[in-house]
């Protein structure tokens, strides 16, 4: 029988139709993967699902009876927790008092060592290694996302719902993340898989919906289909799914990082003598395991964070010295942060208003100190279309576009600031297959005007695809330096894991 | 020089003029651990003292008194919560309408009850009162358990709120509420509802924090006698970190430099009495700059939540 039902649900905001006439069946027990595009609906009908919205038409059947509800709090009792893609903890508080959190409430004394005790057995009948007493600030990603099953598990939740869950997790935390799924599926739990990453689907699903524009295109097992299937079915069309490189030949030295030392948020050292160059017409990647000094290298360079010692040199100029306006401007810096949504974005502004967030000061965006309107919607106008943003209005906050989109944003404001440098950090992170072919494309073509590349990310096949040189990263240094075709998954594996390399 | 005896008579000072900052700051500590920055907290004090002369002058009774003091203070409370959760007013600027209103609706009404002679009219209020046994201790024993009834209720309060905080169900959700109200809202906490009620306990607590100055220290309402002590309180719950404890010792700390300022005043009289009166204010001053960059406050104290539900 089946479990839940999404029986014909439509869902519009404004004139803008998210989803339309959508139904799935979900069995009991099973993984079942929702496919689709950034901006599909995906979210939309998880967020039904949840409670959080509610649907114009249709209904939602729970082992066959309508289920109605009108908050959260309906969907826990009825056995459905979600996983947001943004972890709902509270980071200062432990492991077991974010569990606990919402269960209990009054003046009444919550008995912290018995919930602790619970929690640890949970944890251990579903193969989770967490200590509950921990708080949660100290743990790393992978840890987090199983506190926030660990929450819905500890309400009785029989159906799961995870949204992108692997976005968050670094390359290395995400195969013991899909065997966790594995064993809750043994566990007769019901689980609602939302993602864009085919292999990931291939991987643990039972079962596939595929969706695009707010409709179901397609649905089938697993077993009988494949990759390049799903993705024409998801995307409407083609893609190439291994790019080629592109051919250009390197010019003169850029961009030469020298024995740079710098230390990140808690004080710890990041940048441990870290030494590369960078050739315009080239891509450098750079990649490793999260945390090993990636964010803090791509902040030194664009001028967020300062140097311990070392020197940067661009086109032969120490641009210590330098502020990050005047490394955009006298330096050619451009940058593309890891975190587009507080580092790259204003979100509350206007799409338009961010495109000149790095020139505004100055003409054409205005003028004796004075924004000149008429330019920006003009600006605006022309990139959405040129760097195909999909918006309902160059006046709409950031804030409620798309990941994907919302990336094209910051590509597009960089980019057209013609830099000879460009800093990207992560560029492909949590976008949908169309995405990551647009924002390669755009980096090809960079390269081939003659434009350096920095590429720091920790998805590996995406630099491999992309880069023409790759460092990898250890501990604030860079183990070794690959050529593409010596990339082979042993020799970067040692990298990774911090095993010295002859010098390349 | 500083004698036993000048030592003793200043922290037994400091402990009396510690008190109406310790209440109004530990009301402080739970509003904004629920996220909502209590900037009113002055004017509610001053509504407390004006609350505790009314109750007092018009029943006979301190104890009367100060429940009409924590009333009126709640009712400030009361009002920035209706603001500033409900309207979305900005925290702050509603704080400062709070206490602006405060200082002049009391000033007109103590004139209006208590007539234009009110200073010379002395109100009932609460005495000294030694606890058999402990007073008896040396030193110590004048020093903190000769105190007057408030003073007892305070120390009572201070391991309450530290069990209430972080032992307690309603603690749990404080303090979720104001590190990641989206967090708490998904987990089926009350979001609204909690910081309201902490922000009417706040100006609770801050309204028994000016009764106190008029039950217990001056047995009179005079306009504007809460003095900055509210601010001060704000600076307690800083260099407190939050932590009704550490607050506790944060407001000791400013009542011991007031008393501290009283006594040399006493000795030099030739000096201009203004320098010392500075004292608190200055240390408050120095306190924050000492700390600053290294406290965090609640993550999300300050923001409004609002649910970003569509429906």
């Amino acid at each position: 029988m089946d479990h839940i039902v999404i029986d014909r649900i439509t869902k519009s905001f404004g004139a803008f139709r998210a989803l339309d006439d959508v139904f799935i069946r979900i069995a009991k027990g099973a993984i079942h993967a929702i496919l689709g595009e950034n901006g599909a609906g995906k979210t939309t009908l998880m967020n039904i699902l949840y409670g959080l919205y509610k649907p114009d038409e249709g209904q939602i059947l729970l082992n066959g009876r309508p289920l109605r509800m009108s908050s959260p709090a309906d969907a826990i009792s009825h056995g459905i927790g979600m996983i947001h893609q943004h972890f709902m903890l509270v980071n200062s508080l432990t492991v077991t008092e974010n569990v606990v959190l919402g269960l209990e409430g009054g003046l009444r004394g919550v008995d912290y060592a018995a919930h602790e005790k619970r929690i640890r057995e949970l944890a251990k009948s579903v193969g989770f290694d967490i200590e509950p007493a921990a708080e949660v600030w100290t743990l790393p990603m992978g840890m987090r996302q199983r506190v926030e099953i660990l929450k819905a598990l500890y309400r009785k939740a029989d159906v799961l719902i995870l949204d992108e869950p692997t976005s968050v997790l670094a390359p290395s935390e995400i195969g013991s993340f899909l065997e966790s799924l594995k064993t809750l599926r043994a566990k007769n739990h019901t689980i609602l898989f939302i993602t864009h990453k085919l292999e990931e689907v291939m991987h643990v699903a039972d079962r596939v919906t595929v969706m695009r524009h707010g409709k179901v295109t397609d649905e089938v097992d697993a077993a009988e289909t494949t990759p390049r299937e799903l993705a024409q079915r998801m995307v409407g069309r083609d893609v190439i799914m291994n790019l080629k490189r592109v051919k250009s030949a390197p010019g003169e030295v850029i961009l030469k990082a020298e024995k740079l030392v710098a230390t990140d948020d808690r004080g710890v050292r990041a940048l441990d003598a870290l030494s590369f160059e960078l050739r315009a017409g080239e891509v450098f990647g750079i990649t490793g395991v999260d945390g090993n000094g990636q964010r803090e290298l791509s902040e030194v360079i664009a001028g967020l964070r300062p140097l311990d010692s070392g020197h940067i040199m661009a086109s032969g100029r120490d641009i210590g010295p330098l502020d990050v306006k005047r490394r955009k401007d006298e330096a050619g810096i451009g940058f593309v942060p890891e975190d587009r949504q507080h580092t790259g974005l204003v979100l509350d502004y206007p799409v338009a208003t961010n495109f000149i967030l790095r020139d505004y000061d100055r003409q054409p965006a205005s003028r004796h100190g004075l924004l000149d309107f008429k330019y920006m919607a003009r600006n605006a106008a022309d990139l959405v279309k040129r760097y195909d943003v999909r918006l309902r209005s160059p006046q709409q906050p950031v804030r409620f576009l798309s990941g994907g989109n919302q990336q094209k944003v910051i590509l597009a404001r960089e980019i057209e600031a013609k830099p000879k440098i460009l800093v990207i950090m992560q560029a492909c992170k949590g976008l949908d297959v169309g995405a990551i072919e647009f924002v390669q494309n755009t980096i090809f073509e960079l390269k081939a005007s003659g434009v350096g590349v920095l590429y720091i990310s920790t998805e590996l096949e995406h630099v491999l695809d992309i880069a023409d040189r790759i460092g990898v990263m250890y501990r604030g240094r860079i183990t070794g330096t690959l050529l593409p075709q010596e990339a082979t998954s042993e020799r970067l594996g040692e990298l990774m894991a911090g095993v010295a390399s002859e010098v390349v | 020089m500083l004698d036993w005896m000048i030592l003793g008579d200043v922290l037994r000072t400091s402990l009396r003029l510690m008190v109406p900052i310790a209440f109004a700051a530990l009301g402080g500590v739970i509003c904004e651990r629920s996220g909502v920055y209590n900037v009113g907290i002055e004017g509610m004090m001053l509504s407390g003292a004006f609350g505790a002369a009314l109750g007092t002058f018009l029943t006979g009774s301190p104890v009367a008194g100060v429940m009409v003091g924590i009333l009126l203070g709640a009712f400030g409370g009361a009002i920035l919560a209706v603001l500033s959760i409900r309207l979305n007013v900005n925290q702050i600027v509603a704080g400062i309408a709070i206490n602006l209103v405060a200082l002049g609706l009391t000033a007109f009404l103590a004139r209006l009850i208590f007539g234009l002679d009110a200073t010379t009219k002395t109100l009932a209020g609460f005495t000294a009162w030694a606890i058999p046994g402990l007073s008896a201790i040396p030193f110590v024993g004048p020093i903190f358990f000769n105190q007057d009834p408030l003073v007892y209720v305070l120390y009572l309060l201070v391991p309450f709120l530290h069990w209430l905080l972080y032992r307690s169900a309603f603690g749990l959700e404080i303090r979720a509420t104001g590190e990641n109200p989206g967090a708490a809202d998904s987990a089926g906490v009350p979001v609204y509802r909690v910081r309201f009620l902490c922000t009417v306990i706040s100006g609770g607590l801050a309204g028994l924090g000016g009764a106190y100055i008029v039950v217990s220290q001056v047995f009179v309402f005079t306009e504007h006698m809460s003095a900055g002590k509210g601010f001060i309180a704000l600076a307690a719950i800083i260099l407190g970190r939050w932590d009704p404890v550490s607050t506790l010792l944060a407001s000791w700390f400013f009542g011991f430099c007031d008393a501290l300022q009283m006594n040399l005043q006493f000795a030099n009289p030739s000096v201009p009495y203004q320098i010392f009166t500075a004292l608190p204010y200055v240390a408050s001053i120095l306190a924050l700059v000492g700390l600053y960059g290294r406290v965090k406050p609640p993550a999300a104290t300050g923001l409004p939540y609002r649910r970003e539900s569509k429906t």
